[in-house]
């Protein structure tokens, strides 16, 4: 494990050709993810037995000043899938999803214990930089948030910081994986806070796939849009979802059933101490979980006997 | 209007309440009023009366001459580039010092430590502390003691520099605090490092903000005369300043040097000499205004 964990920290820029050189480690990951290649993955390929993982989480809680806010959560995100975490408020759901690319660690109080491995490799392992986990897994957050700089600038920014080549393409490309390049390619130099909110969100998105991520976290993208912008981004997701892996964190259960793949299920329980938290209750394809779930939980929950 | 027999029995009377609190309200209203007023007409009439002694003097060649023991000679071209000397030098320290400072403060500090409470409550503290005792410290370390660079323009400027830091760092500070998590969530995600996020994002976001703490910073060191009397800023200069190193003297000491004269056109030149120092203060004050409706980014 530890030679791996080298191997990612000491690459240079991620590349292509080197990021393929990281997951061809184990010999599970035929290829990287690229913004502009076709499908890649036929129907059969996807077989439900043959699927490879993106993350394993194994008993993973996060504790924000040692009181945890979700607990002993394992289950094996698909590649290429769109996987929707949902629950009531407050069940750690945002919280379990900023623990896939190391964002709680920008909290202070947070800590994460259990294992989260992503690609084989210990997403907390010893000489795991968090910049380098997070130029792999982007995200998207609840609120779009631009920087207060130009359209094409907001995109740039990625695969400038990160020293990448051919910009210009890169925005392209990437403004046209997020649906968004018809309404803006006439006013790339325009603050983006002239955006409508829907607009901002697709180029939040954009942002993330300028730097071609292997996962997107998405953390209730479309609570702050109205049902059209809510739409696209749905119908992005579907289209992303051929090269990336999604994990999405929503509130709106519609939501999950229409795109997602597989769908876990957290509520929020007391413990002996009174003490409130999360726990992952029931975790599978979406359809068995919308129609024929195992735990009465889930079925109240879906059913809106109880919110 | 109604009569109270208008309303119906068991209705809300909504006419207006007892006669006492009106007056009251009233009354308070004008003693503000009245407050205002007093602090207004203080103004005026000082800029007024400031105005009527020293425009006569104003002249072109009030600016362009040295002072001189003749009154209609003597102009204040050596305290005015004495002046703009020493804010170039102040500007050049307390824009990094400031800026850095605020930085590691807001994005870098644990505010649970110890020590960073300390540095944090001692700015509050040094924002309040009497001008004079920079002068003393100016004195003491500068001018004379470990640094012993004599009454130059540097150390002049790095006195007042050190008045003014605290000011810089309150208002760079609130500038960086003003920027949203959510922008630096958005570049960390991305694979940015905590430095680029700080130097390509949060900083760049906060510029107007610093820039108008800045500009009102040096507004404050312009018109600064005790500690420089105290660092011992020659008061008659007939030469322009030529480098750090340079003797200097500043409108502020050129008008208080006018004004102890015995000779009542001294006390005109005096007068046109704060009249300038009012302009440069103004067209300061008017920039950081600009500047902060300008660029102001509302999130």
């Amino acid at each position: 494990m530890s030679d791996r964990v080298d191997e990612l920290s000491e690459e240079e820029r991620h590349t292509e050709e080197e990021r393929r050189q990281v997951g061809s480690g184990d010999g599970r990951r035929a290829a990287t993810p690229e913004i502009h290649t076709a499908v890649r993955t036929s129907d059969a390929e996807h077989s439900r037995q043959a699927r490879e993982n993106v993350f394993e989480l194994r008993d993973v809680g996060v504790a924000y000043s040692g009181k945890p806010a979700v607990a002993e959560v394992s289950m094996d995100i698909h590649r290429n899938d769109i996987t929707a975490l949902i629950g009531p408020s407050g069940c750690g759901k945002s919280t379990l999803l900023r623990s896939l690319n190391r964002m709680n660690d920008l909290i202070p109080t947070a800590s994460v214990s259990g294992t989260v491995l992503y690609h084989d490799q210990d997403l907390y392992g010893p000489g795991v930089d968090p910049v380098e986990v997070r130029k792999r897994i982007g995200m998207v957050f609840q609120k779009p948030n631009p920087f207060p700089k130009s359209i094409k600038e907001n995109v740039a920014f990625g695969p400038k910081i990160l020293g990448m080549k051919d910009i210009e393409d890169r925005v392209e490309r990437a403004l046209k994986s997020a649906a968004l390049w018809d309404e803006v390619k006439n006013r790339l130099d325009e603050n983006a806070y002239g955006m409508s909110g829907g607009q901002q969100q697709r180029l939040c998105i954009a942002r993330c796939l300028a730097v071609d991520p292997d996962v997107i976290l998405m953390d209730e993208p479309c609570s702050a849009l109205d049902p059209i912008s809510t739409g696209k981004i749905e119908d992005l997701m579907m289209d992303l979802k051929e090269r990336y892996s999604i994990v999405i964190v929503t509130h709106n259960m519609q939501q999950a059933a229409r795109v997602s793949d597989r769908t876990a299920f957290l509520i929020v329980e007391l413990d002996e101490e009174e003490a409130r938290q999360g726990r992952l209750i029931e975790y599978d394809e979406t359809e068995k979980i919308f129609t024929t779930p195992t735990d009465q939980r889930t079925e109240d929950y879906v059913s809106g006997k109880v919110g | 209007m109604s009569t109270p027999e208008a309303i119906a029995p068991g209705a809300p009377d909504l006419r207006s309440g007892p006669r006492k609190e009106r007056i009251k309200d009233r009354a308070f209203r004008v003693a503000m009023l009245f407050c205002l007023a007093v602090a207004l007409a203080t103004l005026v009439a000082l800029v007024a009366q400031v105005a009527v002694k020293g425009a006569g003097s104003l002249s072109g060649h009030f600016f362009t001459d040295y002072a001189s023991s003749f009154p209609e000679n003597a102009g204040i071209r050596a305290a005015l580039l004495g002046t703009l000397w020493l804010m170039g030098v102040c500007a050049a320290f307390i824009i990094p010092v400031g800026v850095a400072t605020a930085v590691y403060l807001e994005e870098y500090a644990d505010g649970t430590k110890w020590w960073n409470r300390f540095i944090e409550v001692n700015i509050q503290n040094l924002a309040a502390v009497p001008s004079i005792i920079y002068g003393i410290l100016g004195l003491a370390f500068l001018v004379r003691g470990p640094f012993g660079m004599g009454r130059v323009v540097l150390a002049g400027g790095l006195t007042l520099a050190l008045l003014v830091l605290p000011v810089v760092i309150i208002a760079a500070r609130e500038a960086i605090r003003a920027v949203p998590p959510s922008i630096r969530e958005g570049s960390m995600a991305l694979g940015a490092t905590q430095w680029q996020t700080i130097w390509k994002q949060v900083l760049p976001a906060a510029v107007p903000g610093i820039a108008t703490g800045v500009i009102l910073a040096l507004s404050r060191a312009i018109g600064e005369t005790a500690p420089l009397i105290l660092v011992g800023a020659p008061i008659f200069i007939a030469f322009d300043p030529t480098g750090l190193n340079s003797d200097f003297t500043v409108l502020p000491l050129q008008a208080f040097n006018w004004i102890s004269q015995p000779q009542s056109e001294f006390k005109d030149l005096a007068a046109a000499a704060i009249l300038v120092l009012l302009g440069v203060l103004l067209l300061m004050n008017a920039l950081a205004i600009w500047l902060r409706n300008r660029y102001q980014q509302r999130w």
